[in-house]
């Protein structure tokens, strides 16, 4: 008998007093009403919360964003940054550093040389301080975002959801998605934080009001 | 495989010899408060800022109980979807099975090497130790983890694995260790957390940029779409994910959801419970392959291994819920005493309590459910409502009578116990047992105490002290200080005649 077979046999033998009435789709769901844990300002909670998170965050009217992105650079003194493929071409800031495009694909050499990344997001979480990517266009490849010491993420304001239930149906289960919140942390060495492990050490949210 | 062998674990020395070794150890007693009480705080506070909290969880143990009942119908169609979405998936009977499986799939590749995010399933089945022996050398990327594997040592926790070591310690085995792993410690090395951190960002990085195969285990699996979730803090998680040529995923059968749908709730609970955060730095997920992202070849490994056998039984069954916060561990009076070693198994604390004699099998791990108070604090602290009490008392019936059948004369306790039983059933011999154990035991307590007892007494007093029993009992102290009235001294008279 293979694995396969073996497991489901087992399965079905241990299952064997669930009454053939009960039906495997009615899963118990979350209540309807759900309690709005989140308020009515999204956006303070939100800066708050990622704040919380030692995430740099600053709040600019949209003809600002560039700029924001700009002096995120100067303050950590990135010399090179990397811009995905799709990413609005208003939010790259000009200034001191290269611009590497990932069309065509950087390699990972490349990339763990390179300084900075900035990308948009698919949403933001506001009660969590999250931001999420589905590495759809804006957003790029995972890697994208991984090896650069610093991320600087433009989120629109419209795009931040109160919690984590209303940002996860925006997203679509078929494409990668990455939840970040704040910068890379270990608590492992007598749960002293320490920020910026294997993921950036730097992560700064722009996050783009309507003037 | 049969016996304890499809689960990584000591089993000797028993809980009760373990854990008085631990005990003796102070260092380790004033880390496990430390962390235990700070994370126990976090918990509490974040967890109160959802009014829902009760209802979350109430969702999320209906979700899992539900889910449970119906495994192989979500198993089916989570194949269907991981299968749709270019991946392959694998079903393992037992941790042989497993080993085999991912052996296999590292050797096809052509690698002698792998990268792995932290994962208990993978502890479970031993699976470094199986590569090593194929010539396949597993390195832990997880911080805590890289220091248990390089100082040679046991995880003690599930979520901070290494909280039994101090920073000197740590400094030490990076020292020590490194440079036969692969890049060595900086001649400098300090012992502060952040230096530390740094000396691991600079040995693993190297190995995440070169490594073609990685293997991680799995938070949950949502059947419909067929995507995998991984939740971690330091992107070592990432890493493995996305920059290796081929990822291969053991996740226990018990790890599927209905739906995507169904990750709000655990996504809720989860960092909460385990971190006291309102989330964990790094989530990851995943569906199959994705052209021009992350690794182009993907295996899903699904992991039976004693969770069938653990499905079978009624009340057992629910600690198959379990979602690996390690919630439990944090506010139980034993592990915060004991550590984690002391329970021998990778599944540490009451949930390991309750989870290693199901996986084993109760009669190779027969002290473990005995490992604990019945506080019902663990209860408490589950987002998932595991019942973690009511199992250990199932479990210790079972493992009664499983020392029962394994013998052919009857044991002290049970003689005892028999004992107890003539002495109760007659109001009359439990007066007389009352008086006589009431000056017997006079004689022997000192200062109102009875101590260390010889013969048969002495595994039960060696542990406890006993206060000295009254000079009479209540029934002779009522009937020598109440006078009794006409109507008290009938029914007394009736009472005495129908004995």
């Amino acid at each position: 008998m293979s694995g396969r077979e073996s497991v489901l046999s087992a399965i079905r033998e241990a299952l064997s007093g669930v009454p053939g009435s009960e039906r495997a789709d009615d899963v118990p769901r979350a209540p309807v009403q759900r309690v709005d844990h989140a308020g009515p300002d999204v956006v303070a909670l939100f800066a708050e919360r990622a704040a919380e998170y030692r995430a740099t965050v600053v709040r600019v009217p949209a003809a600002d964003a560039a700029a924001a992105v700009g002096r995120a650079l100067v303050r950590t003194g990135a010399r090179s940054l990397v811009v995905p493929y799709g990413l609005p071409e208003d939010l790259v800031p000009s200034g001191p550093w290269s611009l590497l495009t990932d069309v065509p694909s950087l390699t990972v050499g490349q990339l763990d040389a390179a300084d900075a990344v900035v990308t948009t997001v698919a949403t933001a979480i506001a009660m969590t301080g999250t931001v999420t990517l589905d590495h759809g266009p804006g957003q790029g490849r995972r890697i994208l975002t991984l090896l650069p010491d610093q991320h600087i993420c433009v989120v629109r304001a419209d795009q931040i959801a109160p919690d984590v239930p209303e940002a996860l149906v925006l997203l679509d289960p078929c494409r990668p998605s990455t939840l970040i919140s704040g910068p890379s942390a270990t608590s492992d060495i007598e749960l002293d934080r320490v920020e910026g492990v294997h993921g950036p050490r730097t992560l700064d949210i722009v996050v783009v009001e309507d003037a | 495989m049969t016996g304890a062998d499809n689960v990584v674990w000591l089993g000797t020395p028993a809980f009760p010899e373990a854990a008085r070794s631990a005990l003796a150890d102070s260092r380790l007693r004033t880390n496990l408060r430390r962390a235990t009480g700070t994370i126990r705080d976090k918990r509490l506070a974040v967890a109160a800022e959802l009014e829902d909290w009760e209802e979350l969880r109430e969702t999320a143990a209906a979700i899992k109980r539900h889910t449970l009942r119906h495994l192989d119908h979500h198993l089916l169609r989570l194949e269907k979807a991981v299968t749709a979405a270019g991946g392959v998936v694998h079903w393992a009977a037992d941790a042989a099975d497993a080993n085999r499986i991912v052996t296999y799939l590292v050797k096809q590749t052509g690698a002698d090497e792998v990268v792995k995010v932290k994962s208990m399933a993978t502890q479970e089945i031993g699976l470094n130790e199986a590569l090593a022996d194929a010539g396949i050398r597993a390195y832990e990327t997880d911080l805590a983890e890289l220091i248990v594997q390089l100082g040679g040592d046991r995880p003690s926790h599930i979520l901070v694995p290494a909280i039994h070591r101090g920073r000197s310690e740590i400094r030490e085995i990076f020292r020590r260790e490194m440079g036969e792993w692969g890049r060595p410690a900086p001649e400098d090395l300090t012992d502060e957390p952040r230096d530390l951190a740094e000396a691991a960002r600079l040995h693993l990085r190297e190995k995440f940029l070169r490594t073609k195969v990685a293997v991680s285990g799995a938070n949950f699996a949502a059947a419909d779409t067929g995507t995998i979730a991984v939740v971690e803090s330091e992107g070592n998680g990432r890493m493995c994910l996305t920059l290796p040529e081929t990822l291969i995923t053991v996740m226990g059968i018990e790890k599927v959801l209905p739906s995507f749908a169904d990750l709000d709730v655990f996504l809720q609970l989860l960092p909460r419970s385990s971190t006291g955060e309102r989330m964990n730095p790094y989530t990851s997920l995943w569906t199959g392959v994705t052209e021009g992202d992350g690794p182009q070849h993907f295996h899903l490994v699904l992991l039976d291994n004693g969770r069938t056998a653990t499905l079978a039984d009624e009340v057992g069954r629910q600690a198959l819920a379990c979602i690996r916060c390690s919630a439990c561990l944090n506010v139980c009076p034993v592990y915060e005493r004991t550590g984690g070693h002391a329970y021998g198994s990778v599944y540490p604390g009451p949930i390991g309590a309750v989870l290693t004699p199901q996986l084993v099998g109760i009669e190779n791990a027969a002290s473990l459910p005995f490992a604990s108070t019945l506080c019902g604090a663990c209860y408490d602290a589950c987002p998932v409502k595991i019942n973690i009490p009511e199992v250990l008392v199932h479990l210790r019936a079972e493992a009664v009578e499983a020392k029962r059948r394994g013998r052919l004369l009857p044991t002290t306790e049970g003689l005892a116990m028999k004992a107890a039983g003539v002495v109760l059933g007659s109001p009359r011999r439990l007066a007389a047992v009352q008086r006589l154990a009431a000056v017997g035991a006079r004689l022997v307590a000192r200062d109102g105490r009875i101590g260390a007892l010889p013969g048969p007494f002495a595994r039960w007093s060696g542990t406890r002290d006993t206060p000295a029993p009254a000079r009479e009992s209540l029934r002779a102290w009522w009937r020598r200080t109440r006078t009794p009235t006409n109507d008290d001294a009938r029914t007394a008279a009736e009472g005495e005649g129908r004995r």
